[in-house]
Parts: C-alpha cells; sequence; structure tokens
C-alpha cells in the first residue's frame, strides 16, 4: 500500500474495511465453529451479542471490567441454555427444522428485549478512550480499529492451538468431520457439542463489548441490535465455504472487507440502480450471487468436491 | 383419480372456505374480519411458499421478493392516477399515466411475479443445499434494496398508500382456494411427482432419468408465479404497503408457518399458517383484555408492548422442538374415521 496509489483517504477506506472485517470475520468464527460440530446454522447466534450487549449497557455505572465480566457470564449461561434447550433435543431433526428453530428462538429473544427494555435504543460505549484517535504515519486511526485487528488475529490464533494442540480440540475436529465414527472411538458428543457452543459464545461476549465501539452504527442497543451483522456474516461463512473454520472466517472477512469498501468507493447519488451507495447492499448481494454460481461450495475451499455432485 | 386423493384436497378447501364464510357474518366484528382476512393471505402466501419448498425440499428465503414485487406491482398499478404525483413522485412516465383495475391488476402482480422467479431460477436453480438458501436470500436483498431505493417503479423509501380495499372476505377466499387448487393440482401432476421422487432420494430420481434442475425451475417459477399472486391479494388487503412489511419478517413468519404446519403437505402449510394466525388473534385479544381466562389467571389484562409476539415466538420453537416434522407431520388431510381403511385399500391396489 504505498502513498502514490493510494490517497490517505483511500488507504482510511480499506484500513476501515479491514476492520469491518475482522468483526465479520469473528462472527463467523462463532457461527463456523458451532456449524462444525452440529451442521447447524445458528441464527440466534445475533441474538446472543444483543443479550452481552444489553448487559453491558445496563451496568456502565459499575466499573468496566465488572460490566464485562456480567456480560461474558450472560452471554455464556444463554449459549448453554440453548444448547440444553433448543440443540439438544434437535439433534437428529432435518436442517431446514434446526434453522427455522433458531429463527424462532431469534424472535423469542427478540421480542423477550422488545417487551423488557422497549424499542427505543440504549446507549452503549464500553471504554471510551478505546474511540480515540492515534495518528501513525499520517493516518487517523482509532484505537479500536487497531484492537478490533488484533483480536481477531488472535482468536483465529488461540483456536488454531486450541483444535490441533488440546485433546478436546482434536475430539472436535473429529467430531465435525464424522461425528458417528467419533462416537464409536468414544468421543462423549455431548460434551464436545458443549465446549464448541460455550466457545462461540465467549466470542459473541467478545462481540458484543467491540461491535459497538467499531461500527458507529451500533452505539445504540436495541431488540434487533447484532441481526443485520448476523445475517451478513452467514451470507459470507456460506460464500467462504462453511464446512471448514479457516475458509468460514475467511469468508466472513471477506463480506466485511467488501462492504467496507464498495460503502467506501460508491458514489453517494444517482437514481439508477447500483449506481450509488444507497444501493449497496445490492452490489454486495449481487456479488454473493456470482460467487455462489461459480464455487457453490465455497470460495476457500481448497479443491473442488468430488464428482459425485450432491443435490 | 381416486376419491381418497380429492379428499386431500377437499380437507384444505373446505376448512379456508369455512373460515371465510364464517369470518364474513355479520356477527364478527370489523377488527375480527380484518384478521381474518390476514390470516386467509397469510395461508395465500405459506401454500404458495410450499409450492416449491415443500415439494422441493430446498428451502428458499427469496420468495417474499415474489411476494413483494407482485404486491408494489398491483398496489402502484390500481393507486388513482390523480394521486400518483404525490404518492409515487418519482414514477416512469408510462406507470404514472395509467392505472388498472382490480382484477387486472392481480393477473399483472401473478404474471410479474412468475416471470421474476423464473429469471432468478434460471442460474440459482443450479445450486443447492446452503448455496441455494444463501443465494435465494441474496435475491430478497437485493428486491428490498431495489424496491427500497428505485423511485422510478415504486415509491421507494415512502409509504404506498391509497390502494383500493378490493381483498374482502370473497376475493380471500376464492384466491386463497385458487392458489390451494393449483398447488394441488401441480403436486398430483406428473411434474410434481417428479420432484417430489427427486426430494426423497435424488440419486435414485436422476437414475430414473428426471432432470433434477429443471423440474425445480418450473417448481420456482410456479411458486413465484402465486406468490406474485398472493402479494396482490396482500395489498388490496391491507391498502397500503411500505418495503420493510415484505421483508425479512414476512420471510420468517411464512417459513416458520410452513415448518411449524408440516413442511411435506399442503394440508401442513394451511393448518400451519391458521394455527400461527390463531395463537396471533387470540394473543392479541388477551392482551386487550378481552379474554376472561387469560385475565383471571394473571389477575390483570395481559397489557401489550409486544408481549403477544413473545408467544408466538415461543409457540413455534415449542413446536418445532417437539414435534420436528410439524404439526400435520407431513401428512396430506385424511377423514379420521375412514383414513386407515383407505390408505390400507390404496395401498393393496398399488
Amino acid at each position: 500500500m504505498t502513498a502514490a496509489v493510494f490517497s490517505t483517504v483511500q488507504a482510511q477506506t480499506l484500513l476501515d474495511a479491514v476492520a469491518l472485517g475482522s468483526i465479520y470475520a469473528l462472527m463467523a468464527i462463532g457461527i463456523g465453529l458451532v456449524f462444525g460440530v452440529l451442521r447447524l446454522v445458528n441464527f440466534a447466534y445475533g441474538q446472543l451479542v444483543m443479550a452481552g450487549a444489553y448487559a453491558l449497557a445496563l451496568t456502565q455505572n459499575v466499573p468496566v471490567v465488572l460490566s464485562i465480566a456480567v456480560c461474558f457470564v450472560v452471554v455464556l449461561a444463554l449459549s448453554f441454555a440453548m444448547e440444553l434447550a433448543v440443540f439438544r433435543p434437535l439433534r437428529r431433526a432435518s436442517p431446514t427444522t434446526m434453522l427455522v428453530a433458531t429463527f424462532a428462538v431469534s424472535y423469542l429473544l427478540q421480542s423477550i428485549a422488545l417487551v423488557r427494555f422497549g424499542a427505543i435504543g440504549r446507549f452503549l460505549v464500553v471504554i471510551p478512550q478505546l474511540t480515540e484517535l492515534v495518528t501513525i504515519g499520517g493516518f487517523h486511526i482509532r484505537w479500536i480499529t487497531i484492537v478490533t485487528i488484533v483480536v481477531a488475529i488472535a482468536v483465529f490464533g488461540v483456536l488454531t492451538l486450541f483444535l490441533t494442540r488440546t485433546s478436546i480440540g482434536l475430539q472436535m475436529r473429529a467430531a465435525s468431520i464424522d461425528s458417528d465414527t467419533a462416537r464409536l472411538l468414544g468421543i462423549r458428543a455431548n460434551a464436545v457439542i458443549t465446549v464448541a457452543v460455550l466457545i462461540s459464545g465467549a466470542i459473541a461476549a467478545l462481540v458484543a463489548v467491540i461491535l459497538p465501539m467499531a461500527v458507529p452504527e451500533r452505539v445504540l442497543v436495541t431488540p434487533d441490535y447484532a441481526l443485520r451483522e448476523t445475517i451478513i456474516v452467514l451470507v459470507g461463512v456460506v460464500v467462504g465455504g462453511i464446512d471448514r473454520l479457516l475458509s468460514a472466517t475467511l469468508g466472513g472477512f471477506a463480506i466485511g472487507f467488501a462492504v467496507g469498501v464498495l460503502s467506501g468507493f460508491l458514489p453517494s447519488s444517482g437514481s439508477w440502480p447500483f449506481t450509488s451507495s444507497v444501493y449497496l447492499d445490492s452490489a454486495v448481494f449481487m456479488l454473493v450471487i456470482l460467487v455462489l454460481l461459480v464455487r457453490p461450495e465455497g470460495l476457500f475451499t481448497r479443491s473442488r468436491r468430488s464428482a459425485v455432485e450432491r443435490v | 383419480m381416486k376419491l381418497a386423493r380429492w379428499v386431500e384436497l377437499l380437507g384444505p378447501v373446505a376448512v379456508l372456505v369455512a373460515v371465510g364464510v364464517v369470518g364474513g357474518m355479520s356477527f364478527v366484528s370489523p377488527d375480527r374480519q380484518a384478521e381474518v382476512l390476514r390470516a386467509l393471505v397469510s395461508v395465500a402466501i405459506v401454500v404458495s411458499l410450499y409450492v416449491f419448498v415443500g415439494n422441493s425440499g430446498v428451502i428458499s428465503f427469496g420468495h417474499v421478493s415474489f411476494v413483494a414485487v407482485g404486491a408494489f406491482a398491483a398496489g402502484v398499478m390500481t393507486v388513482p392516477v390523480s394521486l400518483k404525483p404525490t404518492i409515487t413522485p418519482g414514477l416512469f412516465g408510462l406507470l404514472a399515466r395509467r392505472s388498472v383495475g382490480n382484477v387486472p391488476s392481480l393477473v399483472l402482480a401473478t404474471v410479474v411475479g412468475g416471470i421474476f422467479a423464473l429469471l432468478v431460477a434460471i442460474p440459482l436453480m443450479r445450486l443447492s443445499g446452503l448455496a441455494a438458501g444463501i443465494a435465494t436470500f441474496a435475491v430478497l436483498g437485493v428486491t428490498h434494496n431495489v424496491l427500497g431505493n428505485w423511485t422510478k417503479i415504486g415509491p421507494g423509501p415512502l409509504t404506498l398508500t391509497t390502494v383500493p380495499q378490493t381483498t374482502g372476505m370473497l376475493q380471500a377466499t376464492v384466491g386463497v382456494v385458487g392458489i390451494v387448487i393449483a398447488a394441488f393440482l401441480y403436486q398430483r401432476s406428473r411434474f410434481g411427482r417428479r420432484l417430489r421422487a427427486a426430494r426423497e432420494d435424488p440419486a435414485a430420481a436422476r437414475a430414473a432419468g428426471i432432470d433434477i434442475h429443471r423440474e425445480r425451475l418450473w417448481a420456482f417459477a410456479l411458486s413465484g408465479a402465486l406468490c406474485g399472486f398472493a402479494g396482490g391479494l396482500l395489498v388490496h388487503q391491507a391498502g397500503t404497503l411500505q418495503v420493510g412489511d415484505v421483508y425479512l419478517d414476512l420471510t420468517f413468519l411464512t417459513l416458520a408457518m410452513l415448518v411449524v404446519g408440516g413442511v411435506g403437505s399442503l394440508w401442513g402449510a394451511v393448518v400451519g399458517a391458521l394455527a400461527v394466525s390463531a395463537l396471533d388473534s387470540f394473543l392479541l385479544d388477551a392482551e386487550n383484555g378481552s379474554v376472561g381466562f387469560v385475565n383471571d389467571l394473571l389477575g390483570r389484562p395481559a397489557r401489550g408492548g409486544g408481549r403477544r409476539l413473545v408467544g408466538v415466538a415461543a409457540f413455534m420453537a415449542i413446536v418445532l422442538i417437539l414435534l420436528p416434522s410439524g404439526l400435520t407431520g407431513g401428512r396430506e388431510f385424511r377423514l379420521p374415521s375412514l383414513g386407515r381403511l383407505r390408505r390400507t385399500r390404496g395401498e393393496s391396489a398399488a
């Protein structure tokens, strides 16, 4: 990235796009991990983030460390409850039923939040210092941008070590490749799944801490908090390749990056479709359709599936 | 076709006609009549969705796009010409100078929905599984975004109002029965049977010479046309429409109705849509304090503020957890007393 090619503004746009991609990558890890062991697309993932954000918003008068601890406790408890009450009874159900059941859970949690906290958003900035600007080499970067990127890389690194170097991590990978054989070999499926769900929940709590600071529209916590992000990340995860954690994560990053770049570079006015930034969503979704048509098994998967096509 | 086969059609039709006739009687309050109309329109959308999702086994998040284009086509073309400059200021000249009546607008909605679905299906029906689901969702995203911003073809971000409310009890009942009959005839046709065979066992179906992608393509287009028609019914029922009304909430609600009823059968689609609508109406009454035993139970009316949404979502989640294949278990309507007899006879004859 040289100054001769990019103006400062464009470099800034790219950096913001990388930060947005990092948040989406975090959510993609959370969704991809649960999909790996359960074959379940958890649409209610955004509501875990929502619950965490409400926990933070309601505890803003206590020390920030305590507030973040409350957020983690709430989100982990909710993840565990979801696993016990919804995922476990639906282990053998069809993928469609599981997905629609998580819609229902998502709507249940949203409507509970609506009844309990109302539709008016609550202002939330977890650590105000992190939203301040720092100047590095002529760029104005907010601390949170740096923190987000570092956290995403760190989480992915730690998780990779966990999955390749620990016994339960190896069991998790075995269960995600072939759950029946894994069970025959003595892996306790429920234990492995519960651990995966809890790790995924911990990542949701982390997103709840970062998201309100990193994305300007998300400083207000509402009942549909993080719903839009969840949808975009789900799309990204499938585009990237949901079968493997790395490709799912890269898919989440790629769609966040694409959203960031397109919103920076599309002109702000134009009367025909696809010519201005109000058509950002259309542009992203058209791109998604194109990628899916060219590589239906995922953009970042290593090779095409075997000759027998699954329908 | 055997009599028992027609019973599968007559059951849902009889239930819907009964709902329409009772709902239209004079002792039913106007508010309740509006709820019945909304329920019938919901059945229309869910059955249209079922034609593709139920028969093919492939989930689609995109069908509300066809409802949306049908609804906006029918709505924009029935707003009186004199009001168009205020309601839809940016419209193309051709659209702005012309309006049509109720029936032509419903035909238009069907045609627009069907053509759009066909165009979408040509590239997308090559996909399957999650990729297909996400691609259809992307179609919904594009449709929503374009309809919400492009003021040359509709109201854009504004609300479309002054649409004639021609979907009364008669039009809703006739419309939804028409959709049910179309769905039934399709699933009993050779095309429907091929698609259902492919749903049950793709490899065997392909070995038997079925072109799965082509069958899906036609089912998708038919389903899209019916969705467009249902969208026309919707806009003429509501009288006003904005893009948010035909987006995520409607997508999830209709999919949930279908899965709650039982995704594999026409009867399931009808039962699911009616059951969830009925629960919604009941909870609305409970919020208003007009259901005696709920007041007794709580010691007070269960006052509003979206509590009924909690009830509806909890109901859907509980049904799916306890009965993963839905309320009907994916079976078609049968007369309870004769069902077993007919089934055994049918099997021995086959």
